[in-house]
């Protein structure tokens, strides 16, 4: 694309453009650092994972900060004012994420005492796989300004959904095996929660990245396969 | 797995418009001032009441075009313009046609205002006097304070419409000259940057005036403002070096506009 005439301009929005960088990054980062704390039970790495979600919140602010004043000073039009209140939706996104991993690493904390969690624990590590290589991707295609990788992690959504499935029926089955596993497998439960939420907010960013590089707006019909919800404990196989 | 697109531009494009006759139909027109080419091939249809905004850089042909509207470029000796411009289907550069009748339907504010150095109630009268529009002085009286009123001047100048028009402040002077263009009744209002020699509240008193107008009145605005032009229109043409390049809702114009010149111009990447 053309540079504005302002090149001051052109600045703002190159300085907006390294802030969600570095978000994403932060972001990708903590829920990586939340997934090994998972798999390791390990309570300090859960801790610094806490701790660093404040960086995160702080980048949203000046984000949004910062995208104000350039609409207040430069008055955007068509394809800038979409960046820029795409840039203002995405952090707003990886916020959440940010906040989810953490709640992962508090979960982490609480059943750090029962061995036997991490044995458990390992199920999740192919969905939190999943999760982040999303975040890579949506990172990648919103600094690449590449519409098709966005609208291939939009689709890729429903990998992450069937995953969820298989592991709340995998923990309801332990949960019915060994009910001394239910606190610990509930904490569980919640965390692959979270990471399914969290696949939902990275296609929330490839939504934006689409309206962003098109004007268009994606219909709120998203592949959808999460149907745990739907899943009845009556009727699962492990029953005794 | 298909992606739906919402409808966004094409729901915008087609948008179930209330059914509005176009007012002014422009086809092929051109213009050329001496050797200069200066409007290539218009074509394009202005509604019914409602405001058009026309858009482009300094030289870009929009006020060229605008004038061709009312025929104020036959004052100009060398122009020549060709094409066909209509108002309600009649043809006005048909040669039978009466100028002085149509600069009446079609009446004009320019961007510095002009009242004439006479009073207030003189500036407004004017025009109806001379096209016979007042049978009495009480008829005149009656036009000249509704013209007043309608334009949003009346109650700062009511007891003072003996006093010069150029008296009034610049953003007054502006209301006063738009009093003078309603009161001979026209269909269309024409405005070539009519706030573009104003500070911001008279601009906003002008902006707001226009939202009103146009349930009565086809208004066609020439503005540098692009701000202005999204706030106060409901269509926006983009011209460019004689070219009108992109027409349609403002909305999709300034969202998302489909020609490169038209995005790179709108948001401030022209050369």
């Amino acid at each position: 694309m053309q540079p504005h005439t302002v090149a001051a301009y052109d600045a703002e929005l190159k300085d907006l453009d390294g802030l969600v960088g570095e978000m994403a990054s932060r972001t990708r980062a903590l829920l990586q650092e939340a997934t090994r704390a998972l798999a390791e039970g390990n309570v300090e790495r859960a801790q610094r994972v806490i701790a660093a979600d404040a960086a995160i919140d702080a980048l949203q602010h000046r984000i949004e900060e910062r995208a104000i004043t350039t609409i207040a000073r430069r008055q955007p039009m068509a394809v800038d004012l979409r960046h820029i209140v795409s840039t203002i939706r995405i952090a707003n996104d990886l916020e959440r994420i940010g906040d989810l991993a953490k709640n992962v690493t508090k979960r982490v904390i609480a059943i750090a005492e029962q061995p036997a969690s991490i044995k458990v624990a390992a199920s999740l590590a192919p969905l939190a796989e999943r999760v982040i290589d999303q975040l890579e991707a949506i990172a990648a295609a919103y600094q690449g300004r590449d519409d098709a990788a966005a609208l291939e992690v939009w689709r890729s959504d429903g990998a992450i959904d069937v995953l969820h499935t298989s592991l709340f029926r995998e923990l309801l089955t332990y949960m019915m095996e060994d009910p001394r596993s239910i606190g610990f497998c509930t904490h569980l439960l919640f965390c692959a929660k979270n990471l399914e939420r969290i696949g939902d907010h990275a296609t929330n960013v490839a939504e934006t990245v689409h309206y962003m590089l098109t004007g268009d707006i994606l219909s709120m019909e998203r592949p959808k396969a999460d149907a745990s919800s739907g899943v009845d404990p009556s009727r699962e196989p492990g029953r005794a | 797995m298909a992606v739906e697109k919402s409808l966004t531009n094409e729901a915008l494009a087609v948008r179930p418009q209330p059914a509005k006759a176009a007012k002014v139909m422009a086809r092929g027109v051109d213009v050329h001032y001496g050797a200069k080419h200066a409007l290539k091939e218009v074509t394009v249809d202005i509604p019914e009441k409602g405001v058009m905004a026309f858009i482009g850089p300094s030289g870009c042909g929009k006020s060229t075009f605008l004038r061709c509207i009312n025929r104020m470029n036959d004052t100009i000796p060398t122009c020549r313009v060709t094409g066909k411009i209509t108002i309600d289907d009649n043809d006005i550069y048909d040669p039978d046609l009466d100028v002085v009748q149509l600069r009446a339907r079609v009446g004009m504010v320019f961007q510095k205002p002009n009242p004439f150095p006479k009073s207030i109630f003189e500036n407004v009268a004017y025009g109806p006097r001379i096209h016979g529009l007042a049978r009495s002085k009480t008829d005149l009286e009656e036009i000249v304070t509704s013209s007043l009123r309608r334009a949003g001047l009346f109650e700062e100048v009511k007891d003072r419409l003996g006093d010069s028009g150029t008296s009034l402040s610049g953003g007054q002077q502006q209301r006063l000259c738009i009093a003078r263009a309603i009161a001979v009744e026209p269909d269309i209002i024409l405005m070539d940057e009519p706030c573009s020699a104003l500070d911001p509240i008279a601009t906003a008193r002008i902006e707001e005036l226009m939202g009103e107008l146009m349930e009565s009145y086809t208004i066609v605005i020439v503005t540098h403002s692009m701000q202005q032009a999204a706030r106060v229109s409901q269509r926006t043409a983009f011209f460019h070096l004689g070219n009108l390049v992109e027409e349609g809702p403002t909305e999709l114009i300034f969202n998302n506009p489909r020609d490169q010149r038209t995005q790179d111009y709108i948001t401030g990447r022209f050369g």
